[in-house]
């Protein structure tokens, strides 16, 4: 579905000078499937992102989509912001129908369309309102049916949920988890919470920063639907975390000198030989 | 008499003169007929200016090249009041309608067009990418469907200095060139000395001025600012 083979991109930053964001990346991403990318932040996972949504020009190496080069942003791989990117001038529905009016469709089916995706996603009531008149939550809603009404084979979600509170993100995280399982879209899912990103994938994938480079694969094989209490999420969470510790370490390290250590492991608060007093 | 204070004798007219003036403008005096064909000239070089503008803005923002070259020209040539371009004017025209027209254009335009540029370029690049995303293209389209409404708030700002600016710019205008308008009107009282109507049509072009603002442009924005969700 999803080919990238040995992709790099470098950029001209004032104070940085040149640097790598992408270091001969490679990656495939199979129909249906849903893939998320960790990584601290600057390892170039949005960038990777906006090269596959065609927002960025590849300079090395290439993207294929359906075995068709990337050359441009089209409707067949829709992006869902962090800042849900709605227009302020036009309802819920008509954001929703935008896309499908691009495509010249009359105004009544598009409409029908675009309901039934706004109702897909419970904000039916909300149809004939402005998005300044809804909740985050609700907005990343409205950007998601957005998305899945041009009917998308690839879905590139960019952070979608960081903005978020927890329980909003928690309930928007099992809605997408239906919606996938529902559609079977192939996603593409960006994030920090590494979470919400065992929860919602088949495979994470670890991202390693300066240059920004594929670390490890994680396969998720907990059945669906993920569930916090299943011991296999919980190992793989924590054994992510430790592999992106080490990342977190090198971007400190780089913002504020060497002298910073991230310490693994360690707890000063009583030992834990001790079992304390009340015993 | 309170009014008469400093004895300004016939220079300064009373109120009860000035409602008369007010009162034979109305019914017999050429007052309708300089308010008509003033306002004709002001919305002509109005859609002119409002259409040039939001283009040249649009090309501003768009082309960094031009911006940098001719963008630092539009800055300078909106310093310049547009009266300024009165004698080329007349040289080009002639003492006549198309003369005023072309001062009252240029007054406006380059409000507009500065407007329309900051408006333009003040789009969030987010909202340009999801339209491009779900198949706004890059031409029209996406010009009259996101650019256009993405900016409105600056446009609409760009608008009402503009309505403001053409206003100056035409009286100014038509004080000088023949023909009939609220400007001529003014030349002509000055020529016979009648103070009343002079006051008069100062007061018409205020309240002309500020009921238009108020009635068009202000519910306009107020519409459209609630529309965007900020409420001021």
């Amino acid at each position: 579905m999803i080919d990238i083979k040995n992709v790099s991109k470098t950029y001209d930053d004032r104070n940085r000078g040149r640097y790598n964001a992408l270091n001969q990346v490679s990656l495939h991403v199979k129909k249906g499937e849903f893939v998320s990318l960790v990584g601290p932040s600057g390892c170039g996972k949005s960038t990777l992102l906006n090269m596959i949504a065609g927002f960025e020009k590849t300079e090395e190496g290439m993207i294929e989509v359906n075995g068709e080069k990337v050359k441009g942003p089209g409707p067949d791989r829709v992006v869902v912001f962090q800042e849900h990117g709605l227009f302020p001038w036009l309802t819920v529905l008509d954001n929703v129908a935008f896309g499908l009016k691009q495509k010249g469709m009359r105004k009544k089916e598009r409409h029908e369309l675009a309901l039934e995706q706004i109702k897909a996603v419970h904000l039916s009531k909300f149809a004939a309102s402005f998005p300044h008149q809804l909740s985050g939550g609700m907005k990343q809603r409205v950007a998601i049916a957005r998305a899945l009404v041009m009917d998308p084979a690839i879905l590139l979600m960019d952070e979608p949920f960081a903005a978020l509170d927890e329980q909003t993100r928690f309930i928007l995280q099992s809605d997408l988890e239906e919606i996938w399982g529902r559609t079977h879209k192939t996603i593409l899912f960006i994030t920090h919470n590494i979470r919400e990103a065992v929860m919602l994938s088949d495979r994470v994938i670890v991202m390693s920063t300066q240059p920004g480079t594929i670390k490890k694969e994680f396969n998720v094989q907990a059945s669906r639907p993920h569930s916090i209490g299943d011991p296999l999420i919980h190992h793989l969470e924590r054994k992510i975390t430790d592999e992106l510790a080490d990342e977190l370490e090198k971007v400190v390290k780089g913002e504020m000198g060497d002298d910073y250590r991230i310490k693994k492991n360690h707890f000063s608060g009583p030992s834990s030989d001790s079992m304390g007093f009340g015993i | 008499m309170g009014y008469r204070i400093f004895n300004w004798g016939w220079k300064f007219p009373s109120p009860q003169q000035t409602f008369q003036a007010f009162y034979d403008g109305f019914t017999e005096g050429p007052l309708w007929g300089a308010i008509v064909a003033s306002l004709r000239r002001l919305l002509i070089s109005f859609a002119i200016s409002i259409a040039l503008g939001t283009t040249l803005g649009f090309l501003f923002a768009r082309y960094r090249f031009l911006d940098q070259t001719f963008g630092f020209l539009v800055v300078a040539l909106q310093t310049v009041p547009s009266i300024a371009w009165l004698p080329f004017a007349i040289i080009w025209f002639g003492l006549n309608d198309t003369a005023v027209i072309f001062i009252t254009t240029i007054g406006a335009t380059w409000t507009m067009s500065m407007a329309s540029r900051t408006g333009i370029m003040n789009i969030s690049p987010i909202h340009l990418r999801a339209a491009r995303m779900m198949g706004a293209g890059n031409g029209f389209r996406m010009f009259y469907q996101v650019m256009v409404p993405a900016a409105f708030p600056h446009l609409m700002t760009g608008i009402r200095v503009a309505w403001a600016f053409a206003w100056r710019a035409l009286v100014a205008g038509e004080l000088v060139a023949r023909g009939v308008g609220l400007g001529q009107m003014l030349q002509d009282s000055r020529d016979i000395g009648d103070t009343a109507t002079i006051l008069c049509i100062v007061i018409v072009i205020a309240i002309i001025g500020t009921l238009s603002d108020h009635l068009c442009f202000k519910r306009l924005e107020d519409r459209i600012m609630l529309r965007f969700g900020n409420i001021k």
